[in-house]
C-alpha cells in the first residue's frame, strides 16, 4: 500500500477500503499518533455495532464456534468482524496466531473480516487495543463483532468490559465448571455454552452449571445454557437466538445503556492510567533521579518516598504539558 | 523496503501459508516457531490455500511478512496469482518470501514476480529469520 499518508486512510477507510482498515487497525494497535488521530476522526461513526465476548478454557472450540457463528449471523445477511486475540510470549514478546485457520468457511466472502491479534503483555496488547480495534471496525460499519478472547483464567482485560453480551464455552470431563467458580466467569457470562457436548459427561456439565445458577443470587437475566457440537454446526442456531434474547433483554431493561455507559467510562481510566504509567515510568528513569536512587541503594531512602517524588514530578510534566 | 535506522518498537507481523496441494507442513510450522521465537507475531492458515486465500488473508491481517511454503512445484502457477490479488486490493509494501523446493532454474523468475528471497531445504532458520527481520517494512505511521 503506497498511498499511507493517513487522510488517505481515514478517506479510503470510509470509503470501504479492506486495506484501509487493516493498515488503520495497525496503527491503533501500535499506539502510533496516526492511529489516535484517526480515531479522532472516525470515532463518530460507531455505535452500531454489537459486540459479542466469546471465552473459555483452552481448547473449549472457541474458534471453532466462533467459525459458526459468522456462517449463522451471514446467513441472516449481517456482516461479522472477528477479533482473534491469542497470548504473546511473555519471554520473546512473539506469538503464533492461528485462530484463523478454524474460521476459513467464509474466506472470500466480503461480509466477514478477521484479525488476529497477540495480547502484547505489559504493551497493552488486549486492554487498549482490543477496544480500539472494536471501535474502528464498528466504524467501518460492520453489524456483529465477535471478540474471541485468550483462555479464562490468563491476564487479559475482562472481556465483559468491551463486550454487550459475553459467551463462555465449557466442554465436558474437565471439571472446568469448578474452574469457572474459581476464577469468578461465571458472573460474566450472559450466555453458557456447552460444546462437544456429543462426549461423555456433557449432561452432568449442564446439570452442574444450572445447579450453580440456581446458587447464584437472582438476578434479572438467568443465563441459559446451550449444548453444541460447534464443528458439526449443531445447535448452533439455537444458540444465536440465545443471543439474539440477550440482546432483547439489555434494550428492554434499559441494562444495555447502564452498561455501555460503565464501558466507556473503564475505557477512559484504562486509557488515562496507561498515559500516568508511562509518564511514571518515564519520569522514573530520568537521570535526574539518579542520586535519589543511590540513595535508595544505600538505604537512606525508602521506596515509599522515592515513590512519592516520582509520583510529584509525573504530575508536574502533566502541568507544564498543559 | 531497507532496514530501519532506528530500531522498531512493535513485533513484525508474518503470515505463513501454504500454497496449493501438497499436504507437508512440517517446515512451515518449523518456520512459525522460529519466527515467533524471533519475537515475531506469526500468523499460520494451515494447509491447502488458495492463492485468492492467502493475499485476503495477508490483506486483513495487515502482514509486514507473507512467507511462502511450497513443495509442491506449483510456485509458477500459484505465486502470480497471488501478486495480482494483492495488486488489485492496492497493497504494494508487504515483503515476500518463499521456503520449500523451489528449482534453482526458477528462482530468477520468482524473483521477478517480487519474491524478495528464496530459502532452499538446508537454508539455516537463522539466515530467514534474519532476512525477514532486515527487510521487513517498517510502517511507522508516524
Amino acid at each position: 500500500m503506497t498511498a499511507t499518508a493517513p487522510r488517505d486512510l481515514v478517506e479510503r477507510f470510509r470509503a470501504g477500503d479492506r486495506a484501509a482498515l487493516a493498515r488503520l487497525i495497525s496503527f491503533v494497535e501500535n499506539g502510533k499518533a496516526a492511529g489516535m488521530r484517526a480515531m479522532g476522526d472516525l470515532y463518530g461513526s460507531t455505535g452500531t455495532a454489537y459486540v459479542v465476548g466469546i471465552t473459555g478454557p483452552p481448547g473449549a472450540g472457541k474458534s471453532t464456534l466462533t467459525n459458526a457463528l459468522i456462517r449463522g449471523y451471514r446467513a441472516r445477511g449481517q456482516t461479522v468482524a472477528v477479533v482473534a486475540v491469542d497470548p504473546s510470549s511473555a519471554l520473546t514478546g512473539g506469538a503464533t496466531l492461528g485462530d484463523r485457520i478454524r474460521m476459513l468457511d467464509n474466506f472470500d466472502d466480503p461480509g466477514v473480516y478477521i484479525r488476529s491479534m497477540a495480547t502484547r503483555g505489559e504493551m497493552g496488547g488486549l486492554s487498549i487495543g482490543v477496544g480500539a480495534v472494536v471501535h474502528l471496525l464498528d466504524a467501518y460499519g460492520f453489524d456483529m463483532i465477535l471478540i474471541e478472547t485468550v483462555g479464562v483464567g490468563q491476564d487479559e482485560v475482562d472481556v465483559g468490559e468491551l463486550a454487550d453480551t459475553t459467551l463462555l464455552i465449557q466442554v465436558p470431563g474437565t471439571g472446568d465448571s469448578i474452574q469457572a467458580i474459581k476464577a469468578g466467569v461465571l458472573e460474566i457470562a450472559d450466555v453458557l455454552v456447552v460444546n462437544k457436548a456429543d462426549l461423555p459427561g456433557a449432561n452432568d456439565m449442564v446439570r452442574d452449571l444450572r445447579m450453580m445458577l440456581r446458587l447464584s443470587e437472582s438476578r434479572p437475566w438467568t443465563p441459559p445454557i446451550v449444548e453444541t457440537v460447534a464443528s458439526e454446526h449443531r445447535n448452533t442456531d439455537a444458540l444465536i437466538d440465545k443471543l439474539d434474547q440477550h440482546r432483547q433483554f439489555l434494550e428492554d431493561s434499559g441494562e444495555g445503556r447502564i452498561r455501555r455507559a460503565r464501558r466507556d467510562r473503564r475505557e477512559v481510566v484504562r486509557l488515562a492510567r496507561r498515559q500516568l504509567t508511562r509518564e511514571i515510568e518515564a519520569v522514573a528513569s530520568d537521570a535526574g533521579l539518579d542520586d535519589l536512587f543511590t540513595s535508595l541503594a544505600n538505604r537512606d531512602a525508602d521506596p515509599i518516598t522515592v515513590a512519592s517524588v516520582v509520583a510529584r514530578r509525573t504530575v508536574d510534566r502533566f502541568r507544564q504539558d498543559g | 523496503m531497507v532496514s530501519q535506522a532506528h530500531p522498531r518498537t512493535t513485533p513484525i507481523r508474518v503470515l505463513v501459508a501454504k500454497p496449493g496441494l501438497d499436504g507437508h507442513d512440517r517446515g512451515a510450522k518449523v518456520m512459525v516457531r522460529a519466527l515467533r521465537d524471533a519475537g515475531m507475531e506469526v500468523i499460520y492458515t494451515g494447509l491447502f490455500q488458495t492463492p485468492e486465500m492467502i493475499a485476503r488473508a495477508a490483506i486483513d491481517e495487515d502482514a509486514d511478512v507473507i512467507g511462502l511454503s511450497i513443495l509442491s512445484g506449483a510456485h509458477l502457477a500459484l505465486f502470480p496469482k497471488i501478486f495480482a490479488e494483492l495488486e488489485k486490493a492496492g497493497v504494494d509494501d508487504v515483503l515476500v518470501v518463499a521456503g520449500g523446493t523451489i528449482p534453482n532454474e526458477d528462482v530468477d523468475r520468482v524473483k521477478q514476480l517480487g519474491v524478495a528471497a528464496v530459502f532452499g531445504p538446508g537454508t539455516p532458520m537463522d539466515e530467514a529469520v534474519r532476512f525477514i527481520r532486515d527487510h521487513a517494512p517498517d510502517r511507522s505511521g508516524s
